[in-house]
C-alpha cells in the first residue's frame, strides 16, 4: 500500500484513512448480511458468504501488498506506525485457542484458568522491558540473527533455528486444526477440505507479500475478531442487566448471584440441591460398578472376562424370553452393551477405566472465584492438594509469560517499526489491543455461567432453550445433556459443556440473529489465519534467511533468497496442512508445551545478550542446549502423550516444563561464559550500541539493516 | 566507540527503571497470586483476588508498559540518544 515516497505521518495518515473505511465498510457488510437473513437466505449460505468473503479480503490485500524487496519482504520496509503494528501483532498473537477456547476454559476452571489470561498478557512486560526496544535497534531480519551476530559463529544461530522451528511448526497445526474445525462446522464442507480452503487464504498472502503483505492482512484480521468477540458479549450483558459494560457487570451483578446458586445446589437440603445430590449418586454408583469390574479383572483376568460376559448374555436372553415382553428400548441397550463387550483384557481395563470417570462428574460444584480448588480426604492432604494447585498456578503463569517474550513470530513484529521510539509505543498498543479481549474473556466466562445456572439448570427437558438443543444436536463434544435421574428437569451435573462451546453459542444465548454467529466464525477464523500467517512466515525466514542465505550460501542474488523463502514457505504450508489433516490430537496436547520449550532455549540467550556483556559463544551454547535439553527431558519424563509417565518434579505439571529449563538455560549461559573468554571488542561494542536508541547524536535515525 | 559518562549515566538510570517496573510487574503477578485465597477474603467489585487476576493485574500491565515507553522517550532527549526525526 501506497508505494509513492511519502513521510512517516502521510502514511500514517493514510493508513488511518484505509482502515477506517475498511472498517466502516465491514460493518455495513455485516449488515447487508444480516438483510439477507431477515429476507430468509438460509444459513448454511450466509456462513460461505462470511467465509469467502473474508478470505477474499486477506487475499486482495495480500495481492496488493506483493513484492520483491528483501526488506519488504522480510520486515514490511521497517515504516509500520506503532498503532498498527500494535493491532498486527495482536492478530498475530491471538490464536485460535484464544478467541474460541479461552472463555470456556474460563468457565470450566474458574480463577485457575486466568493463569492464561495473566501469562498471555503479562508477557509483554517482559518484551517491552527486556527485548522489544533492543532488538529494533539491534535491526535484523530473524530473531536467529540475533544469535548469530551477537554470539558469533554459525551454532548459536542454528540451535535458533532448530528451536524457533519446533516451537512455530506445532503451534501453527493447531492454528490450522482451528481453521478446519470453523469452516466445517458453519459451512458443511469437510474437516480436510476446510483446511485447505483456509491455507489457501493464508498462502495468497505471505506468498507474494511475506511481512508486508501479512502485516496489512493483520491488521484488517484484527479490526475483524475483535468486533467479533465484542459485540455478543455486550448484547449478552445488556440482555442481563441493561448496562453494556460487560466487564463491570459481570463482576458486580452476575458473580455473587452465581455464587449464591453454588452454594444451593451444593447444599443438599435445599430442593435444588438434594436433585443434585440424586444425579450424583447415580454417577458415583456407575462408578463403584466399574471400579468392581476392574478389581476383577485384575484378580481374575481373562476367566473374569469371560464370566462378565456369560453373564451379560444372560440378561439379553432372560429379556427376550420374559412375559410380558420387554420395553424394545430396554431390549436394543442390553443388545447394545453386549456388542460393545470389550473383547480382551487390555480392552475391558480402557473401556472399564473410561467408565470409572465418570465418578468425577459426581464431585461437587466447585467455586468460580475460589482460588486453587482442591480436594483431600483430611484437613492436610486437602491443604497439601491446595498447595500443589498455587504451586502449578504460579508456575504455568511464568512459563507462558517468559514464553511470550521468547516466541519467535512475536518477537520478529518489533523488527517492523520505524524506530526504537515507535517499538517501545508499539509494545504498548499491542497489549492494549490484546487486553480488549482478554479482559472480556473472564467477563463472558461468567456471564454464560449465569446464563447456565439461572435459566438451564432446573428448566425442563421437554422445552429446552433452542441453543442448548441446537448445539447438543451438532457436536456431543461441545454440548451433551441427558436425563440421568429421568426426573424430567435439568441439572447442573447433568450438563456437560465442551470448551469451545461459550464463544460459539454465546450469540444464540443473547438471543441474536444467526448473522451474528457467522460473524463469530470470521472473527474465530481471522484469529487463526493471522497466526497461522506469522507462524509459517517465521519458520520459512529462519530456514530460507538463517540457514540458506547467512550460512549455506551468503552470495545468493536477492531474487534467489526470495525464491528460496517463498518456496520453503509453500512447503512448510503443505506440509502443516498435511500433518493435521491426519486430525493428530496428540499434537494438539503439546502446544501448550512451545511456550514452555521457546522459553527454555530464548529467553535467557536473548535477555543475557542485551544486558550482560559478559555473555559469550560458549555460554550461548551450553545455556541453549541445557535449558532446551532440560524442558525436552522433563516432558518426555511427563507427558502421557510419550509414555514414560515417571513421577513428577515436585508435582509440576508437564505444561510447565520451563520452571525447570529457564533456570538451567540461565545457569549453562553463566557456567559456559565464565569459563570461557569475554567476547570479543567487536561484540562488545555491538552490545553498547543495541542499549542506546542512537549514539551519532540526534541525525541519525535507528540502522535500517542490510 | 567510546561512551561516556553521560551515556552510562543513561543506561544506569535505564536499568533502574526497569528493575522497578518488573519489581511493580512481580508484585501484581505472583505475591497477588500466591495471597489469592487471602484477598479474595476482601471484597472489591467481586473477590479481590479473583477481581486482580482476572482484570486488575492486566491493567497494571498496561499501564507499565505505557509508562516505560514514555518515560524512557524523554530520557533519550534529555541524554542525547534519541533519533532524528523520521519525517
Amino acid at each position: 500500500m501506497g508505494a509513492a515516497p511519502q513521510t512517516h505521518s502521510q502514511f500514517y495518515d493514510s493508513l488511518k484513512r484505509y482502515y477506517t473505511f475498511y472498517a466502516g465498510g465491514f460493518v455495513a457488510f455485516v449488515v447487508v448480511v444480516g438483510v439477507l437473513e431477515q429476507m430468509g437466505v438460509p444459513n448454511k449460505i450466509l456462513g460461505y458468504i462470511f467465509l469467502f468473503a473474508t478470505i477474499m479480503l486477506y487475499a486482495g490485500i495480500g495481492f496488493m501488498s506483493k513484492t520483491t524487496d528483501v526488506g519488504e519482504y522480510y520486515v514490511a520496509g521497517r515504516r509500520v506506525p506503532a498503532l498498527f503494528n500494535g493491532m498486527a501483532t495482536g492478530a498475530d498473537w491471538m490464536s485460535a485457542a484464544s478467541f474460541i477456547g479461552l472463555a470456556g476454559t474460563l468457565y470450566l476452571s474458574g480463577f485457575d484458568g486466568l493463569a492464561f489470561v495473566l501469562g498471555w498478557t503479562g508477557g509483554y512486560c517482559l518484551v517491552a522491558l527486556l527485548l522489544a526496544p533492543y532488538l529494533r535497534k539491534f535491526g535484523q531480519f530473524t530473531i536467529p540473527d540475533f544469535l548469530g551476530a551477537r554470539y558469533g559463529g554459525h551454532l548459536p544461530r542454528f540451535i535458533g533455528v532448530v528451536a524457533a522451528v519446533i516451537c512455530s511448526f506445532t503451534y501453527v497445526i493447531a492454528q490450522i486444526y482451528g481453521v478446519g474445525i470453523i469452516t466445517s462446522r458453519f459451512t458443511g464442507l469437510e474437516f480436510q477440505v476446510g483446511v485447505f480452503v483456509g491455507l489457501a487464504g493464508i498462502l495468497v498472502c505471505s506468498f507474494l507479500g511475506g511481512m508486508k503483505a501479512v502485516t496489512w492482512t493483520q491488521v484488517a484480521q484484527y479490526i475483524i475478531l475483535i468486533l467479533a468477540y465484542m459485540i455478543p458479549v455486550v448484547w449478552l450483558s445488556v440482555k442481563h442487566t441493561g448496562i453494556p459494560i460487560p466487564q463491570i457487570v459481570a463482576y458486580t451483578q452476575a458473580l455473587p448471584k452465581i455464587t449464591a446458586l453454588e452454594k444451593e445446589l451444593n447444599d443438599k437440603t435445599t430442593p435444588k440441591g438434594a436433585k443434585e445430590e440424586s444425579v450424583r449418586a447415580i454417577f458415583r454408583e456407575r462408578a463403584a460398578a466399574a471400579d468392581a469390574k476392574l478389581k476383577g479383572l485384575e484378580s481374575g483376568g481373562a476367566a473374569f472376562l469371560a464370566a462378565e460376559k456369560q453373564k451379560l448374555l444372560k440378561k439379553v436372553n432372560a429379556l427376550r424370553d420374559a412375559e410380558p415382553p420387554t420395553d424394545p428400548r430396554e431390549m436394543y441397550s442390553a443388545e447394545k452393551a453386549l456388542k460393545a463387550f470389550p473383547a480382551d483384557v487390555t480392552a475391558a481395563k480402557k473401556v472399564w477405566t473410561a467408565e470409572k470417570a465418570v465418578g468425577a462428574r459426581a464431585a461437587p460444584i466447585r467455586a468460580h472465584a475460589e482460588a486453587f480448588a482442591a480436594t483431600g480426604d483430611t484437613p492436610e492432604e486437602l491443604e497439601k492438594n491446595r498447595r500443589i494447585a498455587k504451586k502449578n498456578f504460579l508456575a504455568l503463569i511464568m512459563c507462558l509469560m517468559v514464553g511470550t517474550a521468547a516466541l519467535p513470530h512475536i518477537l520478529m513484529r518489533y523488527y517492523t517499526t520505524p524506530s526504537v521510539h515507535e517499538t517501545r509505543v508499539s509494545v504498548f498498543w499491542s497489549l492494549f489491543f490484546i487486553f480488549l479481549l482478554y479482559f472480556t474473556a473472564p467477563a463472558l466466562a461468567i456471564l454464560a455461567k449465569y446464563e447456565v445456572y439461572s435459566s438451564l439448570v432446573g428448566s425442563s427437558f421437554a422445552s429446552l432453550p433452542a441453543w442448548v438443543s441446537n448445539w447438543a444436536a451438532v457436536d456431543k463434544t461441545l454440548m451433551s445433556i441427558a436425563d440421568v435421574n429421568k426426573d424430567g428437569i435439568v441439572q447442573l451435573a447433568e450438563i456437560v459443556i465442551g470448551n469451545d462451546l461459550i464463544v460459539l453459542a454465546t450469540p444464540e444465548i443473547a438471543g441474536l440473529p444467526y448473522v451474528i454467529s457467522g460473524l463469530v466464525a470470521a472473527g474465530g477464523l481471522a484469529a487463526a489465519l493471522s497466526t497461522a500467517d506469522g507462524l509459517l512466515l517465521t519458520i520459512a525466514n529462519a530456514v530460507g534467511h538463517d540457514v540458506y542465505y547467512m550460512m549455506i550460501d551468503p552470495n545468493a542474488s536477492t531474487m534467489r533468497r526470495l525464491a528460496v523463502s517463498k518456496g520453503l514457505l509453500l512447503l512448510v504450508a503443505l506440509l502443516a496442512a498435511y500433518v493435521t489433516s491426519l486430525k493428530p490430537g496428540d499434537i494438539l496436547s503439546l502446544v501448550g508445551a512451545a511456550f514452555s520449550l521457546g522459553a527454555s532455549a530464548f529467553f535467557p540467550a536473548l535477555v543475557a545478550g542485551v544486558f550482560w556483556k559478559r555473555a559469550n559463544y560458549f555460554g550461548a551454547v551450553l545455556g541453549m542446549l541445557l535449558g532446551m535439553g532440560v524442558c525436552s527431558y522433563y516432558m518426555y519424563l511427563t507427558y502421557p502423550f510419550f509414555g514414560v509417565n515417571a513421577p513428577k518434579w515436585w508435582d509440576i505439571d508437564p505444561i510447565s516444563a520451563g520452571t525447570f529449563g529457564v533456570p538451567a538455560g540461565f545457569l549453562g549461559m553463566i557456567i559456559g561464559s565464565l569459563l570461557t573468554r569475554a567476547p570479543s571488542k567487536e561484540i562488545q561494542d555491538l552490545v553498547d550500541n543495541v542499549r542506546y536508541p542512537s549514539l551519532g547524536g540526534a541525525n541519525s535515525v535507528g540502522s535500517s539493516g542490510r | 566507540m567510546k561512551l561516556t559518562e553521560r551515556h552510562k549515566q543513561y543506561w544506569s538510570i535505564n536499568l533502574r527503571i526497569t528493575a522497578v517496573l518488573l519489581a511493580i510487574w512481580f508484585v501484581a503477578t505472583f505475591v497477588m497470586g500466591w495471597y489469592a485465597r487471602e484477598l479474595n477474603e476482601i471484597s472489591f467489585i467481586g473477590p479481590l483476588g479473583f477481581y486482580m487476576s482476572a482484570q486488575g493485574s492486566l491493567v497494571i500491565y498496561v499501564a507499565i508498559i505505557w509508562y516505560y515507553a514514555h518515560y524512557m522517550n524523554d530520557l533519550d532527549k534529555e541524554y542525547d540518544v534519541h533519533e532524528g526525526n523520521l519525517d
